[in-house]
């Protein structure tokens, strides 16, 4: 792993038409193997800021970097990977073709799709499930099998758009596990957007708080709790002083969060 | 209505309309080249010459045939919307039924045209309304049927918690929601609705009607009367369609699955 | 969007046999019913002498089982029963529904995936294909068989060209919905993928399209059987059952049960048509039920 930031984000602006203006001079850099959590109040354009690293969104000024290129570039290297909110999987096709769906389009060989999704369904512990069809699964598992399909082809980059915000809080917190575990076993870098203070502390090693829009980035978080992460972290005093440090962050950064804490 | 208004409209239908001059051009173009006999199609320019000088049979035969469709239309919509009502409340009945209904739509009714001739008699308008009505029966029963048994559910429990009964959860969820589909349906019937009354026609009936105006036409070899009918049926069947698309358009404006293409 | 728990996909399969099981039976008790209205009426009618919406007697309503039997007795005497005559048509016209049936969901299909692709090409096309519809058929038949006759084509293929006008427009309009029905979040989806549109299409739009595609299916199954039907009748081809109903008609006085014979014999065309689509349907789709009320 080479030591070019992983995303590197300067003085980026996105205004959209009718005047709205979501971003307002971003600079961020996000190093390799880095957990971020961008959080902030709704309309802070933390979504945004998320889909123009992915190059889903074109910027209105300022440049992104990935992987060392150009947003642009790193999308047609298939340099990340994407879980939204919604899983996202495909009717149609069991979990094991949902899950190949990229190596189709990067024209694996079958052998190989198959040994992959093998590995990634034991990476998720969803042995078992391969012929299943989405709707046969809870929540949790459709979300789980996006995060698979994410990860098919070994990303660098991991975006995520508060993948676990549809979920309940027992299923949530479980899943914050398996995905720091899967981050750990990955050795990838994550940008994870979330509405709920507690999840970007317990995940992230920085903690990226935005202000309401335009959106500016408030505060830069360390959150130097140690890893790997358990269920007893949350336990600990040093968790609880540093959600109290993000929330008044937020509150400094000038907007009512909908707090879920 | 404001100037961005009136240009977005015109954007809008700027390309249907150049379709439309560049379609005649090349209609009136390639029959001259190709020599076309003129019984297949004739120019543009002698169909709309025969229009003007035929516009005062042309009318009257349109109107009598459209009175038909209307009829026809009026008599199978409201059978089929009355009939997915009684589905929609007696769930079994339906259930049972439908298949039947789906089946007997599947039969050609044209294969009856000649029957509802013998039974009403050949010169009763009646007789090809009531090929109308069938026609539009089915369409509009299995589309309102699937609105009004394709809600939401949390939509239904919300009611529930209300202590709303069965007729007032009729009324005020399942109703308004099954518009869009009951007005697909009614689309479609009002097509089909002109079009059954015409086939009717064409296994008789009085001179006064469009289907058989065009029939003898045709048998007489006075082709450009007879496209010249084909042109008038069909422009009733389109301003049908219009005024049915209108009154979706007023009852149903709230609808936010309507996209930029008419479909259904 | 977060389902119901996990489904046992074995224990649906016995339940199918005694689903089907149970759908013949409620098709035999439906036929019976039907068949008991139907001379019931005709009792009543005739019994009251009613006239009203129609007259009530032998001519206009004549015994079920007087139709059926006028499958085994021969049209012409000492000649081939109607059966076999009904069966010769039923071929003929079928040939043309089919060759319709495949040429209209071919055009259609081609038509939608042309019109997804261009907001412009929609705008210009759309309005002119749902007129299109709105010509009656059967008043062009005519010149389409004579002048497809002048090019050197057979009859039969110039009425499976009608029947192909009839059958595109469900299919063409279907097949668009289900190619513009993937929300924005799969399209983005498919964007970070950096996939073409040829991907997109073929891993996105075409599966997602399937549903609407079978419902388009249906009705054209019907669509090309009326098509073909229609287009034998004013072309006066004698050799299919649109030929068969002219003559029936003229002559159906003298014998009403051979026209409504061949009705029968329609509807069971129409209804082998789109039962193979169901069943297609059946074999191809394999979707989450759906969540309705």
């Amino acid at each position: 792993m080479n030591d070019r930031p992983a995303v590197a984000i300067s003085g980026l602006t996105k205004q959209f038409k009718a005047g709205v203006t979501a971003l307002s001079g971003i600079d961020l850099e996000v190093q390799p193997r880095e957990f971020i959590s961008l959080i902030g109040p709704s309309g802070c354009g933390k979504s945004t800021l998320l889909r123009i690293i992915g190059d889903l969104i074109e910027p209105s000024a300022g440049t992104v970097e990935v992987n060392g290129k150009p947003a642009h570039r790193a999308r047609l290297d298939h340099d990340y990977g994407i879980v939204f909110q919604e899983a996202v999987l495909y009717d149609w096709r069991t979990v094991s073709k949902n899950i190949a769906l990229p190596l189709e389009l990067l024209r694996w060989s079958r052998e190989k799709r198959s040994a992959r999704v093998k590995e990634l369904l034991d990476l998720v512990e969803l042995e078992g499930f391969e012929d299943h069809h989405p709707w046969q699964l809870s929540g949790g598992m459709q979300q789980r099998v996006a995060i698979a399909r994410a990860l098919s082809f070994d990303p660098a980059l991991l975006l995520m758009d508060e993948p676990f915000g549809a979920l309940d809080e027992m299923t949530r917190e479980r899943l914050n596990l398996e995905l720091l575990r899967i981050w750990d076993a990955s050795g990838s870098t994550i940008v994870f957007v979330t509405h709920s203070i507690p999840e970007a502390v317990f995940l992230s090693t920085r903690v990226v708080v935005m202000s309401a829009r335009p959106g500016r980035v408030a505060g830069l978080v360390e959150v130097d709790l140690p890893q790997p992460r358990t269920a007893r972290t949350r336990e600990e005093p040093r968790f609880f002083e540093l959600v109290t440090e993000v929330r008044e962050r937020l509150a400094a950064g000038g907007a009512e969060l909908e707090v879920t804490a | 209505m404001s100037w961005a208004v009136v240009q977005r409209r015109v954007v809008d239908w700027a390309p249907a309309v150049a379709v439309f001059v560049l379609g005649i051009a090349a209609w009136q173009g390639l029959v001259a080249a190709f020599n076309v006999q003129e019984f297949l199609l004739p120019k543009p320019t002698v169909i709309a010459q025969t229009f003007w000088d035929e516009r005062s049979s042309l009318w009257h035969a349109g109107i009598y045939t459209f009175k038909e469709a209307l009829g026809g239309f009026a008599l199978g919509s409201s059978l089929g919307i009355a009939v997915a009502l009684v589905f929609a409340a007696f769930r079994p009945l339906g259930t049972a039924f439908i298949p039947f209904a789906v089946a007997a739509s599947a039969i050609p009714i044209i294969a009856f045209a000649p029957i509802f001739n013998n039974w009403f008699g050949l010169l009763n308008p009646f007789s090809k309304m009531a090929i109308a009505a069938v026609l539009c029966f089915f369409p509009v029963l299995v589309n309102t049927l699937r609105g009004l048994t394709s809600v939401d559910p949390r939509a239904i429990e919300l009611m529930r918690s209300y202590a709303a009964g069965r007729v007032s959860i009729f009324r005020r969820v399942r109703i308004p929601a099954s518009l869009p589909h009951m007005f697909a349906g009614l689309k479609i019937a009002s097509v089909l609705s002109m079009i059954g009354a015409i086939v009717g026609e064409y296994f008789g009936g009085p001179i006064t009607a469009l289907g058989v105006l065009i029939l003898n036409a045709s048998a007489y070899t006075n082709f450009p009367v007879a496209w010249a009918g084909i042109v008038v049926a069909s422009a009733f069947g389109i301003l049908f369609y219009g005024a049915v698309a209108l009154a979706e358009r007023l009852t149903t404006s709230w609808d936010p699955s309507r996209r930029d293409f008419h479909t259904e | 969007m977060a389902s119901i728990a996990i489904e046992q996909p074995g224990r649906a399969r016995v339940g199918e046999a005694t689903h089907a099981a149970k759908r013949a039976g409620l098709v035999v008790v439906g036929v019976a019913v039907f068949w008991g209205l139907w001379e019931a009426y005709r009792w009543i009618g005739e019994t009251l002498g009613i006239t009203w919406p129609f007259r009530v007697d032998a001519t206009n309503m004549p015994h079920i089982h007087d139709m059926l039997a006028a499958f085994n007795k021969p049209l012409q005497p000492g000649g081939p029963t109607l059966l076999h005559y009904e069966w010769h048509w039923a071929l003929f016209t079928a040939k043309e529904a089919l060759l319709g049936f495949v040429l209209g969901a071919l055009i259609g299909f081609g038509l939608a995936v042309l019109l997804a692709h261009s907001r412009i090409l929609r705008r210009g096309l759309l309005p002119y294909i749902v007129i299109s519809q709105t010509v009656p058929i059967l008043a062009v038949a005519p010149m389409v068989v004579v002048g497809l006759g002048t090019k050197g084509v057979t009859p039969w293929i110039s009425v499976a060209v009608i029947a192909t006008f009839l059958t595109f427009f469900p299919v063409a309009m279907n097949t668009l919905r289900g190619l513009l029905s993937p929300d924005p979040r799969s399209l983005e989806l498919m964007r970070s993928y950096a996939a073409d549109r040829r991907s997109v299409l073929w891993k996105l739009r075409v599966p997602a399209s399937l549903p609407f595609v079978f419902s388009a299916l249906k009705l054209s199954a019907t669509a090309c059987v009326i098509g073909a039907i229609i287009g034998e009748t004013p072309a006066s081809i004698q050799d299919g059952l649109g030929g068969a109903i002219v003559n029936f008609n003229q002559y159906y006085s003298t014998g009403p049960e051979r026209l409504w014979a061949t009705n029968i014999v329609c509807a069971v065309l129409g209804l082998v048509f789109f039962t193979a689509i169901v069943v297609a349907e059946r074999l191809v789709l394999h979707r989450a039920p759906e969540h309705v009320a």
